[in-house]
C-alpha cells in the first residue's frame, strides 16, 4: 500500500504523507488504548469467564483503533487537501482503480478477519466464555465433571434457583460458592427469558423445554446483578435481582438454613428435572 | 399521446367519487367489518368479548385481511384484471391521468409512485420517530414514570416494527422506483401495476400497525418472539398482519426491480456500465425477493398458532420456540442488509459527482455489494449466540459474520479512493455521504465486538447492540436517505432545496446523532438491557444525556421538514436541469421529467462516471427526452 501512484501533475506525495501520519498516530494511540481503555471495559473480573471477556474486549478495541484512525484520518485528509478551490467546476484525474491497492486491501482485511475469528473461536472454546451453550456442547471447560450444578428457572417475571445437589432445594435468590466451577442449567416455564449475571459475565437464554447449560468459575466473594435480557412480557423491566458469591463455609450454612426454611413447601415441588412443561397457555400483557 | 384532462373540469365532490384513496378507505373499513363478522360467526359467541375489548384473534385477523382486500379494490386494483377477464386488451391507461389526483390512487407512472413512496414513508418514519421520542421521555428517570410498563413495550414495539418494516423500502421505494428507469434508459418499470401495489400494501400495513393501540398494543418488540407472541392479546395480530403485508410488498418490490434491471436496460448498457446505485438496488432486490417469503411463512405459522391452535412454536404441543427464532432471523439478517445495501449504493453514486472523479474500483464496489448479499445468508445464528441452539456452530457464525467486513471494506476502499485527489465540492448530499462513512465505520467496528462470542456475551441484548444497529441503520440508511433527497430533489420536484438550511440540518443531525448513540455503547457495556422500562440508578446521567440528544435529533428532522415544505411550496426556486453537472443519464433529462421519460431510448456507448476524460463521454449527450440517441 505504500506504492501509491504520484499525481499526474506531480503534486505532493499525498499517499506517503497520509500513510506516515496514520502509522505514527496508530503507533501512539493503539498502545494507549490497549493499556488504559482496554482493561477498563466491563464486565470486570467477577469470574474467570468475565476476565476472559475483558481480554477479548481489550484485543478488539486495540485492533479497532488503527482502522478507525485510518478512515477518519483519510476523510479529514481528503476533505482538507482535495477540496475544490475554483468557482467553475473542474474535474479530478480520471483514475478508475489500482489493482495493487485493491489486492493489498483484500489481503490485509482478509488476514485481519481470519486472525480475529481464530482468536475469538479459541477464546470461546477454551471455557465457553460465559455464554449459554445448550444441552450437549462438544467443547467443555477443563474439570467440567466436577462442576457444581445449579438450575436457573425463568418465569414471568422472576428467576428462581434449584440446587439438585441439595435435594432439589428451590430458592428465590441466587447464592454461589466462591472459587468453584459452576454448571448453570438455564430453562424457562413460559416465554423466552435470558439469564444475565452481569459481573460474572454470564448470559444464557431461558427457553421453555430446553436445558441451556453455561459454565462459570467464580472468584472471591462478591455480589452481582441479575437481569432478564430477553423481552419476556409486561414486567420484563422489573425482572432483576442481586446474587451473591460467598465463601464455601458460608454457602454450606446458607444452604442448611434454606433447607430448613423451605422444608414445609419442599414436598409440593415437582421432582428436579432439567426441563419442565410450561403452564397451560396464559393470556398476559 | 397527450390525454384530455377531463377530471379537472368536474366539481370537487364529483372528483372524489371513483377509484381513489377515499374509496379505498371506505371499502377497507367495510371489508374489516365483514371479516370481523365472519370471524365471530365462525367462532361463536364464546370467545367474543372481554371487558369491551375485541379479544377474538380470528375475527381481528380476518377483518384485517378483508379490510386490505377492500382497500385495494377501492383503490382500483380490481379494474384491470376485471377488464382483462371481460376481454379488453392490455393497457397502461392509469398512467395517462394528470393532476394531483393521481397521487391518491393507483398510478402506473413510476415517477408518481416514487413521490407517493417518499411522502408515505416519511409519514410513518415520523410516527416511528415520535415513538422513539416518547421512549426517551420515559427513560429520563430510572423508575417507570410517564408510561405504564405495557404502554412502554408497545411504544418500543411500534418504534422498532415501524422502522424495520416500513423503512425497508426507504430507498427502493422512493428513489429506485423513480430513478432506476431513468438511469437504465427505460420508459417504465417492468410491472407498473405491481409497483403501485407495493406502495399501497405498505400504506395499508402501516395503518394496520398503528391500529394496534386500539387492541392494547403488543409486548414482543419488533422480533415478535414466540411463545410470548402466542400469549399476547389481539394487538399482536396487528403486528403479524403488518409484517406479512410488508413482506409481500418487499417481495414484489424486489421482483419488480430485478425484472426491470435485467430486462429493460437501454442498448449498450451492459452490466459493467450499470450505475452503482442500480447495483445496490439489484443486490437489495435479491435479498427482498428471497428473504421476505421466509418472513411471510413464519408469520403465517404464528397466525395459525394464535388463531387455530396449531403448535408450531409451542413446546407443549411438540413445537419449538427455536423454530421461530431460526426462521425469523433467516429473514431478519438479510433484512438488515436490505436496509444497509441501498445506502452503500447511494453514497457510491453521489461521491463521484462531487469529487469530480470516476468511481474508483467499480468492479470491486460491485463485488463488495454482491459479496454482502451472499454472506448475509450465512450469519443469522449470531442473533442466537447465547440461546443454546447449535452452540458448536458458533465459531462458524463468528467467522461468517466477520467475513462480511471484507466486502463491506470494498465499499469503504472504493468510496475513500474516489475522494482521493478529487476536486471535492461540498454540497449537502456529499456531507451526508461523508457522514455515512463515519457512522458505518463505528457501526461496523462495534459489529466486530458483537460477532466475537466472548465479547458478545455481555453486549448481547444490551444497549450496546441497540447502539450498534442504530449506527448501521440510522447512520447508514437514514443518512443515505437524506443524501438522496438532497441530491435528487431538484429532479423529482423541480425546485431547489435551501442549501443553508440543508447544511444546518446536516450538522445538527450529525452531531446529535453521535451524541445520542455513542453513549449507548457505554450504557450497554455498563449493563443496561434493551426494552426495559427501568434501569440502574447510576446510569441516569448517561440516559438523560442520550434523551436530550435524542430530542435534538428529533428536532433536526423538523429543520428538514421546514426546509422541504418551505423550498417546495413557498420559495419555489426552479432547479436547473442538471444542478450538480452530473454525467449520469437521469440528469440529462429535462425537469420535470416527461411522462414517458425518453422520446427515443438512448444508446449507451461508454463507461459510467466519465468525469475528467472528455474523450469518453460516459453517456451520449442526450438532448431533451434522450433525443440524440
Amino acid at each position: 500500500m505504500s506504492s501509491q501512484p504520484r499525481s499526474v501533475e506531480g503534486g505532493p506525495a499525498h499517499g506517503r504523507r497520509f500513510l506516515t501520519a496514520w502509522l505514527v498516530l496508530s503507533l501512539i494511540l493503539s498502545p494507549l488504548v490497549a493499556i488504559y481503555l482496554g482493561p477498563a471495559i466491563p464486565p470486570g473480573n467477577g469470574s474467570v469467564e468475565a476476565t476472559g471477556q475483558v481480554f477479548d474486549n481489550e484485543v478488539l478495541v486495540t485492533f479497532a483503533t488503527p482502522i478507525c484512525i485510518f478512515v477518519v484520518l483519510f476523510l479529514l485528509y481528503a476533505v482538507f487537501s482535495f477540496r475544490s478551490r475554483t468557482v467553475e467546476i473542474v474535474d479530478g484525474p480520471p483514475v478508475r482503480g489500482d489493482s495493487r491497492i485493491q489486492i493489498a486491501w483484500m489481503v490485509v482485511t482478509t488476514v485481519a478477519v481470519l486472525a480475529l475469528a481464530a482468536f475469538g473461536s479459541y477464546e470461546l472454546l477454551v471455557d465457553g466464555a460465559g455464554g449459554g451453550q445448550g444441552p450437549n456442547a462438544a467443547f467443555l471447560p477443563a474439570g467440567h465433571s466436577q462442576a457444581m450444578d445449579v438450575q436457573v428457572i425463568g418465569q414471568q417475571w422472576e428467576f428462581t434457583y434449584r440446587y439438585p445437589t441439595l435435594g432439589g432445594l428451590e430458592t428465590p435468590h441466587l447464592m454461589l460458592p466462591a472459587n468453584t466451577l459452576i454448571r448453570l442449567h438455564v430453562t424457562s416455564l413460559d416465554a423466552i427469558h435470558s439469564f444475565w449475571a452481569y459481573q460474572l459475565g454470564v448470559k444464557a437464554d431461558a427457553n421453555p423445554g430446553t436445558d441451556n447449560i453455561v459454565y462459570v468459575t467464580t472468584k472471591g466473594p462478591r455480589s452481582f446483578d441479575i437481569h432478564c435480557a430477553e423481552l419476556c412480557g409486561l414486567w420484563h423491566g422489573y425482572m432483576f435481582d442481586t446474587g451473591q458469591v460467598v465463601e464455601q463455609s458460608a454457602f454450606t450454612a446458607w444452604a442448611k438454613q434454606q433447607q430448613t426454611y423451605f422444608a414445609p413447601v419442599a414436598k409440593y415441588l415437582p421432582a428436579y428435572s432439567t426441563t419442565y412443561l410450561p403452564d397451560p397457555q396464559r393470556r398476559a400483557g | 399521446m397527450s390525454t384530455t384532462v377531463v377530471e379537472t373540469h368536474r366539481p370537487i365532490w364529483r372528483r372524489l367519487i371513483g377509484f381513489n384513496l377515499l374509496t379505498g378507505i371506505v371499502f377497507g373499513v367495510v371489508g374489516y367489518y365483514i371479516g370481523w363478522f365472519i370471524g365471530h360467526h365462525i367462532t361463536g359467541a364464546s370467545v367474543a368479548y372481554f371487558s369491551g375489548i375485541d379479544q377474538n384473534d380470528i375475527s381481528v385477523t380476518l377483518g384485517y385481511l378483508l379490510g386490505v382486500g377492500g382497500f385495494l379494490i377501492g383503490l382500483g386494483f380490481g379494474v384491470y384484471p376485471w377488464a382483462r377477464i371481460r376481454g379488453y386488451p392490455p393497457s397502461l391507461r392509469e398512467k395517462e391521468t394528470q393532476g394531483a389526483s393521481r397521487y391518491f390512487g393507483l398510478c402506473t407512472d413510476h415517477k408518481v409512485v416514487g413521490i407517493q413512496y417518499m411522502i408515505g414513508i416519511g409519514l410513518f418514519f415520523f410516527i416511528g420517530g415520535l415513538n422513539a421520542m416518547l421512549i426517551r421521555v420515559e427513560l429520563l428517570r430510572p423508575a417507570s414514570q410517564v408510561f405504564p410498563a405495557g404502554q412502554y413495550l408497545t411504544l418500543v414495539g411500534m418504534h422498532g416494527t415501524m422502522m424495520m418494516g416500513i423503512m425497508t423500502s426507504a430507498i427502493l421505494g422512493p428513489f429506485a422506483n423513480y430513478f432506476v428507469p431513468l438511469m437504465i434508459g427505460a420508459r417504465r418499470m417492468a410491472f407498473p401495476r405491481i409497483e403501485s401495489l407495493t406502495f399501497w400494501l405498505l400504506m395499508a400495513a402501516g395503518a394496520i400497525l398503528t391500529t394496534t393501540i386500539f387492541f392494547g398494543g403488543f409486548p414482543t418488540g419488533w422480533t415478535g418472539y414466540e411463545p410470548l407472541n402466542s400469549q399476547a392479546n389481539t394487538g399482536m395480530d396487528s403486528y403479524l398482519v403488518f409484517f406479512a403485508l410488508v413482506g409481500i410488498s418487499m417481495c414484489l418490490l424486489g421482483l419488480n426491480m430485478l425484472a426491470t434491471i435485467i430486462t429493460m436496460r437501454a442498448p449498450g448498457l451492459t452490466w459493467s456500465r450499470l450505475p452503482i446505485f442500480c447495483w445496490g438496488v439489484v443486490s437489495t432486490a435479491i435479498l427482498n425477493l428471497l428473504a421476505a417469503p421466509v418472513l411471510i411463512a413464519v408469520l403465517g405459522m404464528a397466525v395459525f398458532d394464535r388463531t387455530v391452535q396449531t403448535t408450531f412454536f409451542n413446546p407443549q404441543g411438540g413445537g419449538s420456540p427455536y423454530l421461530y427464532q431460526n426462521l425469523f432471523w433467516v429473514f431478519g439478517h438479510p433484512e438488515v442488509y436490505i436496509l444497509a445495501l441501498p445506502g452503500m449504493g447511494i453514497v457510491l453514486e453521489i461521491l463521484p459527482v462531487f469529487a469530480r472523479k470516476p468511481l474508483w474500483g467499480y468492479r470491486l464496489a460491485v463485488s463488495g455489494l454482491l459479496g454482502v448479499t451472499l454472506l448475509s445468508w450465512l450469519v443469522w445464528q449470531h442473533h442466537l449466540f447465547v440461546s443454546g441452539i447449535n452452540s458448536d456452530l458458533r465459531p462458524f457464525y463468528m467467522l461468517s459474520t466477520e467475513l462480511i467486513s471484507i466486502p463491506t471494506g470494498f465499499t469503504f476502499l472504493c468510496g475513500l479512493m474516489t475522494l482521493w485527489r478529487g476536486q471535492i465540492r461540498f454540497s449537502v448530499p456529499l456531507l451526508f455521504s461523508l457522514a455515512w462513512f463515519f457512522n458505518f465505520l463505528i457501526g461496523g467496528l462495534s459489529g466486530v465486538f458483537l460477532s466475537d462470542v466472548p465479547s458478545d456475551v455481555t453486549t448481547h441484548g444490551s444497549f450496546f447492540s441497540m447502539a450498534h444497529f442504530h449506527y448501521t441503520i440510522m447512520g447508514g440508511l437514514v443518512f443515505a436517505f437524506f443524501a438522496a433527497i438532497y441530491f435528487w430533489a431538484p429532479k423529482m420536484f423541480g425546485y431547489t432545496l435551501n442549501e443553508r438550511l440543508g447544511k444546518i440540518h446536516f450538522w445538527v443531525m450529525f452531531i446529535s446523532f453521535n451524541s445520542t448513540f455513542a453513549p449507548l455503547f457505554a450504557i450497554g457495556f455498563l449493563g443496561q438491557p434493551r426494552r426495559t422500562v427501568t434501569y440502574a440508578q447510576h446510569l441516569q446521567f448517561l440516559n438523560d444525556w442520550v434523551s436530550i440528544s435524542a430530542f435534538i435529533l428529533g428536532g433536526s428532522m423538523l429543520i428538514f421538514l421546514y426546509n422541504f415544505v418551505y423550498s417546495l411550496l413557498f420559495a419555489r426556486i426552479r432547479a436547473p436541469q442538471n444542478p450538480w453537472s452530473s454525467v449520469s443519464l437521469e440528469w440529462q433529462l429535462p425537469t420535470p421529467v416527461p411522462l414517458h421519460n425518453f422520446d427515443r431510448i438512448p444508446v449507451i456507448t461508454g463507461e459510467p462516471y466519465g468525469y475528467g476524460s472528455p474523450g469518453i463521454a460516459a453517456i451520449p449527450a442526450a438532448g431533451p427526452a434522450g433525443g440524440s440517441a
